[in-house]
């Protein structure tokens, strides 16, 4: 994987400052397949972002680069006021600052449910035991799991194990919380529990980037909805526009497949 | 493999455990006229297989090969009036072994379970009847009284673990901490120094000698073998190269050769002055030959870990030793168990290599028995005890991998 470097620039304390700002991103996979063709997108810190569009668009790709898990070759993102590049290392203090849920949720199977959540805090963030077990304890009764916190992701429902690995994002307390199709694994009677969590967790300000295709999960929370297709990004516009008076024909064709 | 083994049948097959025996035998030996055959031809073989080796066992052989050199098969040329020595270390690893065993069963219902208690008794009785000589060693009654010493130290250290377990956690890491120490504890009673009259280790032989190669070459050859694993997989490419040729070098070579290279080639390259000792020599080519196979299994357990691990570790901000060391490494090697003990139990296997180097391991013990004109002949005496004894080590090892096979599933 490429190495990056952070650097800070200046400081951001007030309200309404970008969180992620990527400008021109481009990348193309090492098959030389062009994935991301300039791709530009900022997000607020407090905004909610849906990011939608048909599969192999590049959605994925997109979002990861913005912990890192997916390098670019042109362009330029910053989170934080941290600057992502190619040249330069000490990635892991972005990735400190944002967090990441999965579809196949990725939690470590032969750990329990608490030490899924302790484990970063302790081992990155150095917290003593106790306390990043008192804050797990916490997040764990937020999701709604409490009573779960000794059993391995293994005994827990599909619903029940995205929590956890929300809970366990949310334990590194990031800046940012990007999320891949996180409810497109689960089966119908699961995906609300974890859209609910979704839910208050923007409403409590949390900066989110969904890849998601749950219109009304996009409708209520979204403060935008933006929709890429074969690389570049369509239209960028809020939900009531996008899905009643979308700008573009693309969208337009999106939406009539999906809805 | 004998690690593996698939459930037993009989949970699948519940009415086969009402039949009476005559009817078993109807429906599984005797169904058809060709089955009925084929049982009575083996049926007649196997009878006479067993015939002929009683007959052998009781009249032919002369086992007295067996007691009058029982010294040798265990310690080899260890001075006798050191024997104590290896009294001590016996009772430290029995201590060692009832206090883990204890530990680790501390949620079993009952800790002397029924094949536990007949295992005991038949040791019991084998410790009672065995014929011992009066030689150097000390008295047969003392000896005898001094084994069954051992088997209640176990028992007793067994018990005393589960019931400290039962009440104090974290007991498993002590646990491991004096197994390391007591493995130095048990070089110093074995090599002398600080106060012991020295022993060299020319004098080590025997079972002592294999058991000592066998358990340093494997406690060496695991963090090497994992590490040459993870530099296959390193993204600098010259760790990469160096870990693929060394693997792929060594296992391209019999272990008899790298044997031979190690006797012969390690000492020209040393300066003049400092040479190796032969069974530190012997030791570090098992253990170097082990690693590189070790590598290739640990690496099918480390291609076996999806991606999305690593990428989940990664975001959560853990860098790559730590993803290494505390998410990916536990699931590899719970993976790779089985082939890595199956590793191990070839590896004890392969120390029998040595005698052809001029070391006295078990075999090469043996085959200087044989070679005294007392004992002429008595081949098949002495290779049966032999091979009983490196089955019971095997058998052991295969047995332990599949309790810590069990302990990590239920922990899964
Ligand atoms: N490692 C790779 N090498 C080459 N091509 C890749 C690689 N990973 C993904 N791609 C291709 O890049 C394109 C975009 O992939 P991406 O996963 O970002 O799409 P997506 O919009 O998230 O789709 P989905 O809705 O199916 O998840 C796809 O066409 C995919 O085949
Ligand atoms: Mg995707």
């Amino acid at each position: 994987m490429t190495q990056f470097q952070t650097e800070t620039i200046g400081d951001n304390t007030a309200d309404n400052q970008p969180m992620i700002i990527a400008e021109n991103v481009e990348k193309w996979y090492d098959n030389g397949f062009h994935v991301l063709k300039g791709v530009s997108l900022t997000v607020s810190k407090g905004e909610v972002v849906v990011v939608m569009g048909p599969s192999g668009s590049g959605k994925s790709t997109f979002i990861r680069t913005f912990n890192a898990l997916e390098s670019y070759q042109k362009g330029s993102i910053l989170v934080d006021g941290m600057k992502l590049s190619h040249d330069l290392k000490n990635i892991e203090s972005i990735r400190r600052e944002v967090g990441m849920v999965f579809q196949q949720f990725n939690l470590f199977p032969h750990l329990t449910v608490l030490q899924n959540i302790t484990l970063s805090p302790i081992w990155v963030r150095r917290w003593p035991k106790a306390k990043a077990q008192e804050v797990a304890m916490q997040l764990l009764e937020r999701v709604g799991i409490l009573e779960q916190a000794h059993k391995f992701p293994g005994q827990l429902s599909g619903g029940q194990q995205q929590r956890v690995a929300i809970a366990r994002s949310l334990a590194m307390q990031p800046k940012v919380m990007l999320f891949d199709e996180p409810t497109s694994a689960l089966d119908p009677e699961m995906v609300r529990e974890v859209l609910d969590v979704m839910r208050s967790l923007a409403d409590s300000g949390m900066t989110m980037v969904c890849v998601t295709h749950e219109v009304g999960f996009a409708r209520e929370v979204a403060d935008r909805v933006v929709l890429m297709d074969s690389g570049y990004l369509v239209e960028e516009n809020t939900p009531q526009e996008f899905f009643s008076n979308p700008r573009e024909d693309r969208t337009q064709k999106f939406l009539s497949q999906i809805l | 493999m004998s690690a593996t083994h698939p459930p037993s049948p009989v949970s699948q097959r519940p009415s086969a455990v009402n039949l009476t025996p005559l009817d078993w035998a109807k429906k599984n030996l005797f169904s058809d006229w060709f089955n009925s055959l084929l049982t009575i031809l083996v049926g007649f073989v196997l009878i006479n297989t067993v015939i002929g080796f009683l007959r052998w066992a009781f009249s032919t052989a002369k086992w007295s090969v067996i007691p009058t050199n029982l010294p040798l098969f265990f310690v080899g040329r260890f001075p006798a009036n050191q024997y104590w020595r290896m009294w001590l270390l016996l009772t430290l690893i029995a201590l060692l072994a009832g206090l883990t065993w204890g530990v680790l069963a501390q949620m079993a219902t009952r800790l002397f379970s029924r094949s536990v208690l007949i295992g005991v008794g038949l040791a019991a009785l084998v410790i009672v009847l065995m014929p011992l000589p009066s030689v150097e060693g000390g008295a047969p009654l003392l000896v005898r009284l001094k084994l069954l010493g051992l088997v209640a130290l176990v028992l007793a250290a067994a018990w005393v673990g589960r019931w400290l377990g039962q009440r104090k956690s974290g007991l498993g890491n002590w646990l491991s901490l004096a197994w390391g120490l007591s493995f130095f504890v048990g070089l110093w009673l074995m090599a002398g120094g600080l106060g012991l009259p020295v022993v060299s280790t020319t004098a080590w032989g025997g079972l002592l000698l294999t058991a000592f190669m066998s358990l340093v070459s494997i406690v060496l050859s695991f963090p090497f073998g994992v590490l040459l694993a993870l530099g296959r997989q390193s993204s600098l490419p010259v760790i990469r190269w160096l870990s693929t040729i060394y693997i792929e070098v060594v296992r391209g070579v019999p272990l008899i050769a790298i044997l031979f290279i190690g006797l012969i080639m390690i000492p020209l390259f040393l300066p003049q002055n400092i040479r190796l000792d032969l069974v530190l020599r012997a030791t570090l080519g098992l253990t170097l030959f082990t690693a590189a196979y070790l590598a290739e299994t640990v690496r099918g357990g480390l291609q076996a870990i999806p991606k999305g691990q690593y990428e989940a570790a990664s975001s959560l901000g853990l860098n790559t030793p730590l993803s290494m060391v505390l998410i990916v490494l536990p699931q590899a090697l719970k993976i790779s168990i089985p082939a890595i003990v199956g590793l191990f139990i070839s590896l004890l296997q392969d120390t029998t290599l040595v005698s052809i180097v001029g070391l006295f391991d078990l075999l090469g013990i043996s085959r200087s028995i044989l070679a005294n004109p007392q004992f002429i002949g008595r081949y098949a005496e002495v290779y049966l005890f032999i091979g009983l004894l490196y089955w019971g080590l095997c058998y052991a090892m295969s047995q332990g991998s599949r309790r810590l096979e069990k302990q990590l599933k239920t922990s899964h």
